[in-house]
């Protein structure tokens, strides 16, 4: 069996600040598109991106700009695989509360963790909650709507 | 002038100075605020338009707003819950609140989060004029 040439991969150990993991994310979303992943690949991508980050600093590091955000991406002609870590407590997944239900409907927030399960093939956590691991495969079979079919 | 065509000028000239990434119709009594940037996902670009549209509402009771996001291409959650900040301001002052012309990977997004059944969304700025006040 051959290894699949690597696209990136990369680590990067960056301040919990905007302006930082955008050059992270410009670096991730460059490499997809320049190596043909689909438009829908890359909105994936992106969405899920913006939302572990925005998790990250504001809910992990509580937007403390001086703590750090650990990166490690891999992009293989197959997949998009990310971990992020923040410096934080973590957080329980499992409590998150369903921003769908209708008490929570009208919420301003809270929907940052079901849109990266709709868009991602894979979403772990580590025991503490501080890292999310994500996998995008270039021929993912599920989209959005079909995790959407799942939950009902 | 009228009192209503004239405070309705200088709101417009206002918005113009605070926020570039909005622009402002004013069609009749109807205000069509369209989002001009492709991607929203900056805290500078969330705050500036809640910084321009809350003031907008509070000081147009009534308003009948239309906000148009056909050149959006890509927007977070964070929006998400702008758009609801903004709805609830609106139905605080008893007006009415329309959005249009949202791509079909972002109305993917609406979705997902089942906002879709809380907005009133129409595929254009003409369809969402329907059946409002002159």
């Amino acid at each position: 069996m051959t290894e699949s040439k690597n696209i990136l991969h990369k680590s990067w150990n960056i301040k919990s600040i905007e302006r930082e993991v955008k050059t992270v994310s410009c670096e991730v979303l460059e490499a997809l598109q320049s190596h043909d992943f689909s438009e829908d690949m890359v909105f994936a991508v992106q969405l899920s991106l913006e939302e572990a980050f925005i998790n990250a600093i504001k809910h992990g590091n509580h937007g403390d700009s001086q703590k750090n955000i650990s990166v490690e991406c891999l992009i293989t002609p197959e997949k998009f695989d990310i971990s992020i870590v923040d410096e934080g407590f973590g957080f329980d997944p499992g409590g998150v509360p369903d921003p769908r239900s209708n008490s929570n409907l009208y919420k301003a927030s809270g929907r940052g963790v079901l849109l990266i399960r709709s868009y991602m093939d894979v979403v772990e956590y580590n025991s503490r909650g501080n890292c999310i691991h994500m996998v995008k495969y270039r021929d993912s079979a599920q989209t959005s709507s079909e995790y959407e079919k799942k939950c009902m | 002038m009228s009192y209503y065509l004239s405070n309705n000028l200088n709101l417009e000239k206002e918005m113009d100075k605070v926020n570039p990434n909005l622009s402002l119709e004013f069609r009749n009594s109807v205000v069509i605020a369209t989002l001009t940037d492709e991607k929203i996902l900056d805290e500078d670009q969330l705050q500036g338009l809640e910084g321009s549209f809350l003031p907008l509402i509070e000081q147009t009771p009534g308003i009948q707003l239309i906000i148009d996001f056909s050149n959006v291409k890509f927007l977070t959650s964070s929006v998400l819950g702008l758009l609801i900040r903004i709805s609830k301001k609106v139905y605080e002052t008893d007006g009415t609140l329309r959005l249009c012309s949202i791509s079909p990977k972002i109305l993917e997004v609406f979705r997902i989060t089942r906002l879709d059944r809380i907005f009133d969304i129409h595929a254009s700025v003409d369809e969402a004029m329907v059946g409002l006040k002159k």
